[in-house]
């Protein structure tokens, strides 16, 4: 099913965007302007119409439809919202500007759409995401960013006013804010020839220190926690575009595994959209196998984490590699778990120098 | 019942020693009673001469009598009939006389009201009352009087006579009495607005101690009806009236009796009542023994042929003037009335009246106002022991979609030869199955075309807002589908909401 053809251009792909969304207002006024009541059609998002697909190793929307109708008097406010929604994002696009899903809420009103709350326009954005199949991002709206990317990778802006000029991602030590300058940027050249995600900023820190980018030939990418869509479709740009495997270091908890789980293979809130998963991501720990052999220092698994390993073990996602499987049987039989600082138990430099290259080589 | 009963006490004597049964209970009640029975008499000596009345109440501050009440000037004038010169000493000084004393409906019944009202100031002020009356010929007649108590006689202190140039017809009538109006005023002034609810043909106007005026005007020339005299119904008399009707009839026979004196008896009713209560059609009344005429009593009620009395004794405000009369005072933003057919109970015949009246400036009180007449009369005390009151809290009014916390006004009106009053006070009908049953039906009725035309108001303000929603988005849809596509025009929407309209003004 991945016959979306990988733009290797985001100009291009901007362009497709724009089309797109033009297509979408000239149905909408054809309609309008033969007499019709206009309508629009779109996957369901509701549960029962989400599954999985093992090809695609991501959840999607069945066959369900839901249509938007201005005839019906209860879907006529949604779908002006929506067709706003779709106006502003192509007002965004085609300037080139930004904006964030408070900020939508806000510009409604400058065109006297009111949006009873934030979640309402919400809603909106995220039905505009289903009826395009695109993700916000790519209509430049964009979440807080928290995440970071450092290595050696040449980007070459596309963004308004820097349009042509490139950056190194090693040219600060903190890292570089993966946002919407770096999302829409082309990847001009790199070096590298991995990627490793890490889940904690402390961490990713470490490995800037320690040099782990040049000694591991490694762009390293900061998630800080689950990682946002934005982070998500760039880490799948790495691995697609420059055909970099991608290694994935989270804490050893049921969460921390969760977070590998949804770069890999998304999450259901996203089951409208393509483009976010990696699937040939691997997680590399830390295992709940790595806490018996390393001898980390734990914490019990409380109530809760031991119901949410009881979730992820039903969960399609968690039955495509037997990996999963394992480490949540492991898990819930030592049931502790072990945060990625624990190494330093060790010394500094132990996870850098003993760890991280065993795993790598234990999934590569 | 006067002559046997009250042999050492004159009428005036008793009234006075029992004055709280007329209504004079205390200051407050007093000054309203008295303007009430003098308004009374005002209108229906207008009615009685089909003139639209014109009536003007003044009340005027005299001077201190105690800490609470005062001494107060009452004036009340008419365009009415007029009394005859040589009637007006015994209209106004003499208890009991009056010219009320016929079956029809009227709104007081023993002629008592104003004669209270005169002897209750007389007793609290000890002045005069003045009385200027004329029938509309040559002259006009002032009187000066007071009344003697004891005898029950009026004693004329003076008398002038003038020249009627302008054939001016119509009374006056002035005197003193004690009062306490400012706690009398909101009921007072009630008075005067549900009385001119009841009466949309009167101009009423009522000027307060403090200047203020108060004007009612009216909105109709169109009067109800009169009421006709009637006979007593069979299954209303009692002995006494019987003995009476013996006294005075000039038939000799029982069938002439029967068919000349009863109302709706005629000759085959007659003969047949007279077959099945086994008297003889010749017999002549004057010969019947008094136990003969107790059970002939008996046999009229017992006897079930007679038809119901008629109405034409009856003189009901009619749907249209009832209309009108709500709409003036409540302004509503609607009104259904309906007028019942006759009814009886005991052998009276009565008119059940009733309206609904919703929105506009009628208040949400959380509560029914309910408004409640008798012969035209507003009832305004005693409220909660009123049969209407209990009908009405009886009733389930969710059916018809009306809560009591709408804006809603309900008025139920009883004419009646003789109204079924509970008390002497005259301020509550009695709970009678007969009455009740009219009232729920007329309640019912009118319900219903309340419900009606809220529902219907419903639709309407639905379609509205539904319209509303279709140009307040529809227009939105095209401006920004048309940039996002980027074309120039505007596409045209005018189809689609007149579609949306028309759908909606088919339905209404």
């Amino acid at each position: 099913m991945e016959q979306k053809k990988h733009k290797s251009s985001m100009t291009e792909r901007k362009k497709d965007i724009l089309t797109g969304l033009e297509n979408l207002g000239s149905r909408i006024y054809e309609q309008l302007d033969s007499g019709y009541f206009p309508s629009i059609a779109m996957p369901s998002r509701s549960t029962e119409n989400i599954c999985y697909d093992s090809l695609l190793r991501q959840f999607i929307l069945g066959d369900r439809k839901v249509r938007r109708s201005a005839r019906n008097i209860r879907h006529l406010k949604p779908f002006t919202q929506l067709v706003w929604a779709a106006f502003f994002s192509r007002e965004l696009t085609s300037q080139r500007k930004t904006s964030t899903l408070r900020d939508v809420y806000y510009s409604a009103q400058a065109y006297e759409m009111t949006f009873t709350d934030q979640q309402e326009s919400n809603n909106i954005i995220t039905d505009l995401e289903t009826v395009m199949g695109l993700s916000r991002e790519d209509f430049n709206i964009f979440p807080e960013e928290r995440s970071a990317v450092f290595g050696d990778l040449t980007i070459e802006y596309t963004v308004p006013g820097y349009e042509g000029r490139t950056l190194n991602l090693t040219s600060h030590p903190d890292g570089v804010l993966i946002g919407p300058a770096l999302t829409s940027a082309e990847f001009a050249k790199t070096t590298a020839d991995k990627v490793i995600a890490i889940e904690k900023g402390g961490l990713f820190t470490r490995f800037v220190e320690e040099n782990v980018h040049n000694k591991f030939n490694a762009i390293l990418v900061l998630t800080a926690g689950q990682a946002p869509r934005a982070t998500r479709h760039f880490i799948r740009r790495l691995n697609r575009e420059l055909s970099l495997p991608v290694y994935i270091f989270t804490d050893g908890d049921p969460w921390g595994m969760h977070i590998a789980m949804v770069i890999i293979s998304g999450s259901a809130n996203a089951a409208h959209l393509r483009d976010l998963t990696t699937p040939d991501a691997k997680w590399s720990g830390v295992w709940a196998s790595d806490i018996v052999d390393y001898k980390l220092p734990t914490d019990p698994l409380d109530e809760v984490d031991i119901k949410r390993l009881y979730e992820l073990q039903k969960d399609p996602r968690y039955k495509e590699d037997p990996l999963w499987q394992k480490e949540i049987k492991t898990f819930m039989k030592i049931k502790k778990k072990a945060e990625q600082e624990a190494f330093s138990r060790y010394g500094l430099t132990y996870i850098v120098d003993e760890y991280l290259p065993e795993k790598l080589e234990e999934t590569r | 019942m006067a002559q046997t009963t009250f042999e050492e006490i004159s009428a005036s004597d008793f009234f006075y020693r029992n004055r709280d049964i007329a209504g004079f209970t205390n200051p407050s009640r007093a000054i309203f009673a008295a303007i009430r029975e003098l308004v009374e008499n005002s209108l229906d000596a207008a009615e009685s001469l089909r003139i639209p009345p014109d009536i003007y109440v003044r009340l005027s501050y005299e001077g201190g009598a105690s800490k609470e009440t005062q001494i107060f000037r009452l004036r009340v004038e008419d365009n009415g009939i007029g009394v005859l010169p040589r009637h007006i000493p015994s209209a106004f000084g003499q208890v009991l006389f009056g010219s009320k004393y016929k079956l029809k409906q009227q709104r007081g019944t023993f002629g008592l009201g104003g004669k209270m009202a005169i002897l209750y100031g007389q007793i609290t002020t000890h002045q005069p009352a003045c009385i200027i009356s004329s029938t509309g010929m040559a002259k006009i007649y002032i009187y000066k009087l007071m009344i003697d108590i004891q005898r029950n006689r009026p004693l004329i202190l003076d008398r002038k006579v003038l020249i009627n140039k302008e054939q001016w017809k119509g009374t006056i009538v002035e005197f003193c009495l004690e009062g306490d109006y400012f706690r009398a005023m909101p009921k007072i002034l009630d008075y005067f607005k549900q009385t001119a609810m009841v009466n949309p043909y009167a101009n009423l106007t009522f000027v307060d101690p403090k200047g203020r005026l108060y004007r009612f005007t009216r909105v109709t020339r169109e009067m109800p009806e009169p009421p006709k005299e009637t006979s007593p119904h069979p299954y209303g008399v009692d002995v006494e009236l019987l003995q009476r009707l013996i006294q005075i009839t000039p038939y000799k026979n029982m069938l002439e009796f029967l068919r000349n004196h009863f109302h709706r008896v005629g000759e085959i009713t007659a003969r047949k009542f007279l077959e099945f209560s086994n008297i003889s059609p010749s017999k002549n009344p004057k010969k019947l023994s008094h136990e003969e005429i107790v059970k002939l009593m008996h046999m009229l009620k017992r006897f079930k042929e007679f038809l119901p009395p008629d109405a034409s004794c009856l003189s009901p405000l009619g749907e249209e003037l009832l209309k009108a009369g709500v709409l003036k005072e409540l302004k509503p933003e609607f009104v259904s009335v309906n007028r019942r057919k006759p009814a009886t109970y005991a052998g009276h015949p009565f008119i059940i009246e009733v309206g609904i009246a919703y929105g506009g400036e009628i208040p949400k009180k959380g509560s029914f106002m309910i408004y409640r007449f008798a012969n035209r009369i507003p009832l305004l005390y005693d409220e909660a022991s009123d049969v209407s009151v209990r009908v009405i809290n009886a009733m389930n009014w969710r059916r018809y979609k009306v809560t009591p916390d709408m804006p809603t006004a309900i008025l139920v009106h009883i004419c009646s030869t003789k109204v079924p009053y509970k008390t002497v006070g005259k301020e509550f009908i009695a709970d009678r199955p007969e009455v009740r049953r009219e009232i729920a039906n007329g309640l019912r009725e009118t319900a219903r075309q309340l419900q009606r035309f809220l529902t219907r108001r419903e639709h309407v303000d639905r379609e509205r807002k539904r319209f509303g929603v279709f140009s307040r988005y529809l227009p939105k849809i095209a401006q920004f589908s048309t940039r996002l596509a980027g074309k120039e025009r505007l596409p045209d929407i005018e189809k689609l909401l007149k579609s949306v309209k028309k759908f909606g003004t088919e339905e209404t």
